[in-house]
């Protein structure tokens, strides 16, 4: 086994007791948490099983089957941002919408009790 | 409309305004028997207490949203107690306050469902930097080319609205910038829009909300927003 698989063996499976663990606590909540966990099982797994990765990099045209692992990586992260930034957006709606009932709320008070 | 006479919402957005909101609200009393409505955008100043003492209602912002969220608040206090029109006007003493019957006129005759506030209408004395002059052109021909609106100046913050229009803003309105976006908004409504002249000033007090900074940012924003307001679905 080589020092490169060794790595990526123990890099995605920290990174995935990690994620659990912090789902475990409540610290990330489950729908941040799945993208994070397939990325970290499917570099698991391409590590663990050398032949899948040499033949998936080879079908793709990848000459060194590890770079592989970092396009996958890269991928998921990609994909993790996109999925923040959605999220944001959204928060960011919800925060504007409440902002505003708040000021609409606050006015109606104060002129009911006028 | 029928019978009764519209009632009609002159609605001010201010940020950190408190040196001009009070003499605008006062002016504003003096002339026209209007209700009067200051957007206090989280303004850390007195902006919300001189507005107050000058007479208008207040909504108090908890937090910053951007002329276009706090307009919109207005938009929807306006629906929610019934106003058939709505007046926007800034709250920096740009726009001319005795213009606001000629924006007002067109929707009371009901001949449109908006009116705008053009400074390039008529003669005019308005100066702007070039790189404003610039974007105003380029909006220009962004907004006659996909709407079909003849339109002099697009990015004008002074105009005047019908319940109809009221009512879809509530719901959709862009959170900053929102003038030039505002009119695919009434193109995909079929809304009949026009421009009239009207008088605007350099800013009296306090400082504009395009810096030169965030002008780059400004157009790209504007436009790409533009050009998905195009393609939106709208439920």
């Amino acid at each position: 086994m080589s020092r490169v698989t060794l790595f990526s063996i123990c890099a995605s499976g920290a990174l995935l007791l990690y994620i659990l663990e912090m789902v475990r606590r409540r610290k990330l909540r489950e729908e941040y948490s799945i993208l994070w966990l397939t990325g970290s099982v499917v570099i698991l797994v391409l590590s663990l099983k050398q032949d899948w990765l040499v033949g998936i990099a080879h079908a793709v045209g990848i000459v060194y089957p590890p770079s592989f692992l970092f396009l996958v990586g890269i991928l998921f992260i990609l994909l993790i941002l996109i999925h923040f930034s959605i999220a944001i957006s959204k928060l960011h709606q919800m925060n504007k919408k409440m902002a505003q009932e708040i000021a609409l709320m606050k006015q109606g008070s104060q002129s009911e009790k006028k | 409309m029928e019978g009764t006479p519209p009632r009609i919402l002159i609605t001010i957005p201010a940020y950190q305004e408190e040196r001009s909101i009070g003499g605008l609200v006062r002016s504003l009393r003096e002339r026209y028997p209007y209700d009067l409505l200051v957007l206090n955008d989280g303004a850390t100043d007195r902006t919300s207490e001189a507005a107050r003492e000058a007479g208008a209602i207040v909504l108090d912002l908890p937090c910053n949203l951007g002329i276009g969220g706090a307009v919109q608040t207005g938009f929807q206090y306006a629906r929610d107690r019934g106003y058939d029109i709505v007046v926007r006007i800034d709250g920096d003493g740009q726009h001319e306050v005795e213009d606001i019957p000629k924006v007002l006129e067109p929707i009371l005759a009901g001949k449109a469902d908006a009116v705008i506030g053009s400074r390039f209408l008529g003669e005019t004395e308005y100066r702007g930097s070039i790189p404003r002059i610039f974007g105003i052109r380029f909006f220009r021909l962004l907004v006659n080319v996909t709407t079909g609106y003849r339109v002099t100046d697009p990015t004008s913050g002074f105009f005047a609205i019908n319940r109809r229009l009221v009512a879809f803003y509530s719901d959709h309105y862009p959170s900053d910038y929102p003038e030039v976006d505002a009119y695919i908004l009434m193109h995909r409504l079929k809304a009949r829009a026009i421009e009239v002249p009207v008088r605007m000033y350099e800013r009296a007090e306090g400082k504009s909300s395009i810096t030169t900074f965030r002008a780059v940012y400004y157009m790209f924003k504007v436009t790409l927003s533009f050009l998905i307001n195009c393609i939106r679905r709208f439920g």
